[in-house]
This record gives C-alpha cells, structure tokens and sequence, in this order.
C-alpha cells in the first residue's frame, strides 16, 4: 500500500478528479492548503502598501491505494494537473504500515479496496 | 412649454435627488453581478461598474450627452453641447424648463453610466481590464448616445409615439442585446459548460438588487423631470411591479424545485423593476402590478433555457434586461392610459397601433445595439486583446487585472519597502 500525496493548482482540481474517475481510482480527501514552491512573486499594491505574496493557494490530494494502483494513479495526476508553467506541483510517493477501516475493521489492501470492488 | 418658463424650487430637488439616487445604482449593479462570480473575480466584476462611474460619465460630459440630446437629425444629435458648452443653470426649453439644464446633463448621465455597467454582465471573470475601459468608454458614445437620441433626444423612434417612459428601450433592450454580442464575441470562460461557476457571496446579490429598487425611484419617478403626478405615477409603479414581479418569481422557483431561492428572489425584483421602467409614468397602478408580475414569465423562463445553450452570457443580462425591456416595452403599449399619463393611450384603451410602435422601437434599438456592439468589439479587439490568458484566468481576474484581492489573510505577504525607506534604515 502506498500514500499518494499530491500537491496541485487549484484550478485543476476537477481535471484531476476527471482523470482519477476515469482510472477508477476512488477514495481520496482533498484539502485547500497554501504553499511556496519556485513560483515567481505575486505583486499586490494596496493604497502605499506593496507586497509580494510568496503563498499560493494550492490543492491537496491523498490517496491511500493498493501496489498495483500507484502507477496508473501517479499518471492521471500527473497529466490532468500539468500546464507547464512553474508552479504545477508535486506528486509524492509515501509507503504505509498499515490501513483500517474504521466501520468494518479491515486491515490494509482490503481497507484500500472500495466496497463493491474485488 | 411657455418660453418665459422659469426654475420651480421643488422639480430642481427632485431632480438633484434622482441624479443621486440613480448614481447609487450602478455601485450596487456591481454587488448585484460581483456576488454571482467566484472570489477570485469580485473586485473585477464589481469594478467593472465602478469604472462606468468614471469613464462614462467623463465621455458623457465630454461628448455622449451632445451626441443624445443637443438638436440634431433623426438619428444623432449635435455637436453644440459637446465640453459642456451651452449646458447651464437655465432651464432647457425642450427637455427640463423648470430645471437647471446641467442638472437634467447630470440626470441623462447616470442612465448612459449604469446601461453600460449593465453590459458588464455578460462578461465576467475574463477580459482584460484595459480593453474592457476601452469598449465601455467607446460603448456609450456610439451606442447609448444615439439610441437615447432617437427616443428621448428628438430622433426618429421618439417622432414616430414611441412611448419609452425611463429606459425599457434606451436602457434595457439596449444592454441586454449588447451583452449577448459581447458574450459572442469575448466567448466561453475556460470550463464553460464542464465545471460549474458557482456564485461567491450570495448576500452581495441581495443587497445590490435592495440598493437598486431604492435608485430604482429616482431612474422611474426622475424621469418626469419635474415633481408632479406623473412623477408620483411612476413611483407608485416603481414600488408596486417588483413586488408582484419577485411573488410570481418565487412561486415559479417553488413549483420547479420546491424551494424558493435568495438569486432567484433578487432577480424577481429586478426584473420587475426593468418591466416596469417603460411603462412607469402611462399606466395605471394597478395594471403596473400585473405587468409587474406578468414580466417574470419570459425572463424567469429564457434564464432557464440560457443556461443550457453554449453560450456563456455568464450573468444573464439578456434574460433579465433583453427580454425583461422587451417585455416592459410591448405590455406599455397594451396598458398605457392617457387619463393616467395625458399623452397616449394603449391597445386596452382602444389604441391598438401603439403596440405596433413599441414593436418597431424594441426591433430597432435590439437590432442596432447587437450589430454594432458586435463591429465595435471586434474593432476594440483588432487593437488590443479582449481575453485574459488562460493562465490569468485561472489565477483570477482580481490579481492578474489589478493586483488586489477582495479577501486577503496576509499569510505569505511580504512587505516591500520604497528605496527611500530602505535608505534610511
């Protein structure tokens, strides 16, 4: 089993979830973070006050997957939230010692495994 | 009207009250619209009000207010009042005798600026902010100034009896015709039609369409240009329509989806208002009523079918003042009662042909305003580009546009420092 933590634009949100859809990949949280990776400054001016803003709003997918899963889910994500400028995001790769599934108990691959899917 | 006819007291305030009560609504057009886009486009959307208040009522003082009412042809006025020249504290013979001629100026100007802030509408969240001053600068010098000419200003529409009591030609028809050419022209927001743009802060909506029915008063009730029956005709409709319009309104919301919406409220109380305004001053109260509620059917229904068309009219403007002012404008020439307003009467009183000119006005003014809002987007377009970038639509119109952000935490925000600060530290 691995965690996919994937960090992208806000704006290719629902690209990605297409793409997951469409590889079935199902179960995942997504969070609203803010974060700095190599992204140019934002300029603000308000009235004599000029800032530059160096946290961009960001999205934030985790998706615990069984083995088999990683790769097709790693490239959905990675194709839907890809423009091309600095500032895509990242996709992380993380192992995990163990899943359970809070209503039934079910330990790891099963607990990864969506209801109704052999 | 008698030459010798001098300022009244009582028409001057009232009209000085208007002028300010009809500004405010464009203020709060740009919280009507701004609370229907995301929160990385409020300040865009609500902007592109702001900015009619300045580049339109500077083009308006400058030339447009010439261009619509000083003597002309049937189809444009002259040039005599162009840089105020002429406009002064006397009363103009022909449009307002008992009033200062630069107050009935002001007056006319805060109709051209809120009909252009009406285009807005249809598109929001995409176009560049320095194209968008361009077009709205150029917008009511050559459409508002010649289609309020050819009914208000002495032109062709107004010699033919087309009964247009505040706007539902001039103004709404006017903008809603031009917003649709302007959604076809700008196109889709990136993801029209396969993500949904949700509206960012419903309140903003309910309090603009509240500000507008309070302006809304002075826009109807002003437009007698005097303090008179007439004036208090047109606001006892201006308060009658929108209740009627927003009550059908609600009840079609609640008989399609068992609920009855805050938008759906708002727009029931627009739209009645922009029935109304035709209409406001020639009839009858309680026949403002049933216009009011008689008004919601069309748009209420157009709004429906817009919404599942191609066509990205991102606010609908169309809906809502195309067809609303379309509406208004016809139903005048059905209900209008010269008892009531001393100058024509309409098909229900025995003058069928009215309707007929009403017709011909909202055909003419419909087809004139999409044509050559089409042509003049294109040619603004020619010379610099109407769209954001993709990129920058992404990010937003309000910090790709103007560097500002309508709900900023600070987090992340560092200080830049002027060189003469940093000198001295």
């Amino acid at each position: 089993m691995k965690l996919i933590v994937a960090i992208v634009r806000p704006d290719r949100v629902n690209d990605v979830l297409e793409a997951l859809y469409r590889e079935k990949v199902q179960g995942l949280s997504l969070s609203r973070v803010q974060g700095h990776g190599g992204e140019l400054d934002r300029v603000e001016t308000y009235r004599g006050t000029t800032v530059k803003v160096e946290l961009t709003e960001k999205a934030r997918f985790e998706i615990g997957v069984s083995d088999h899963f990683v790769d097709r889910t790693v490239k959905a994500i990675m194709k839907a939230a890809r423009t091309g400028e600095v500032g895509d995001g990242k996709v992380f790769v993380l192992p995990v010692e163990k899943v359970f599934r809070i209503r039934t108990g079910e330990q790891d691959a099963a607990a990864v495994t969506p209801v109704g899917v052999e | 009207m008698p030459p010798t006819a001098v300022l009244n007291g009582a028409d001057l305030a009232w009209m000085m009250t208007s002028t300010a009560l009809v500004l405010l609504m464009t203020p709060a057009l740009g919280f009507f619209y701004g609370g229907m886009v995301g929160t990385k486009n409020v300040l865009n959307t609500i902007l592109m009000s702001f900015a009619t208040l300045a580049y339109c009522l500077v083009a308006w003082a400058l030339l447009g207010y010439s261009l619509a009412f000083s003597p002309g042809n049937a189809l444009i006025g002259g040039l005599q009042w162009a840089f105020l020249r002429g406009v002064d504290l006397t009363g103009s013979q022909s449009l307002g005798p008992s009033i200062a001629h630069v107050i009935y100026m002001a007056f006319q100007a805060t109709f051209a600026i809120i009909t252009t802030a009406l285009v807005s509408g249809a598109i929001v969240s995409r176009m560049r902010i320095k194209a968008y001053l361009v077009f709205i600068t150029l917008w009511v010098l050559v459409i508002y100034g010649p289609v309020a000419h050819w009914v208000w200003g002495g032109g062709w529409l107004g010699k033919l009896g087309a009964l247009d009591y505040a706007g539902g030609t001039v103004v709404h028809v006017n903008a809603g015709f031009a917003a649709l050419a302007a959604a076809l022209v700008l196109g889709n927001r990136t993801n029209y039609g396969r993500q949904a743009f949700l509206p960012g802060n419903v309140p903003f909506t309910l309090l603009g369409a509240g500000i507008l029915w309070f302006g809304w008063f002075g826009f109807n009730a002003g437009s007698a240009v005097a303090a008179n029956q007439f004036a208090a005709l047109a606001f006892a409709n201006t308060f009658l329509a929108p209740g009627a319009c927003a009550v059908v309104w609600s009840l079609l919301d609640l008989l399609r989806t068992g609920k009855v919406t805050a938008i759906g409220m708002a727009s029931g109380i627009v739209v009645g208002l922009v029935v109304i305004t035709p209409a406001s001053g020639f009839v009858p109260p309680i026949w403002g009523l049933v216009m009011g509620a008689i008004g919601a059917i069309p748009s209420y229904y157009v709004i429906l079918w817009r919404a599942g068309t191609r066509v990205d009219e991102s606010l609908d403007v169309f809906a809502a003042h195309g067809v609303g002012g379309a509406t208004g404008a016809i139903l005048t020439g059905v209900f209008a009662v010269k008892a009531w307003n001393g100058v024509q009467d309409g098909l229900i009183a025995g003058n069928p042909h009215q309707v007929v000119v009403q017709l011909i006005t909202v055909l003419a003014a419909a087809a004139y305003s999409f044509v050559a809002t089409f042509v003049l987007l294109k040619i603004v377009g020619a010379l610099t580009p109407l769209r954001a970038t993709a990129h920058e639509e992404a990010l937003g119109m309000d910090p790709t546009q103007h560097g500002e952000e309508a709900y900023t935490t600070g987090e992340g925000a560092i200080l830049v420092l002027h060189e003469s600060a940093e000198a001295k530290v």
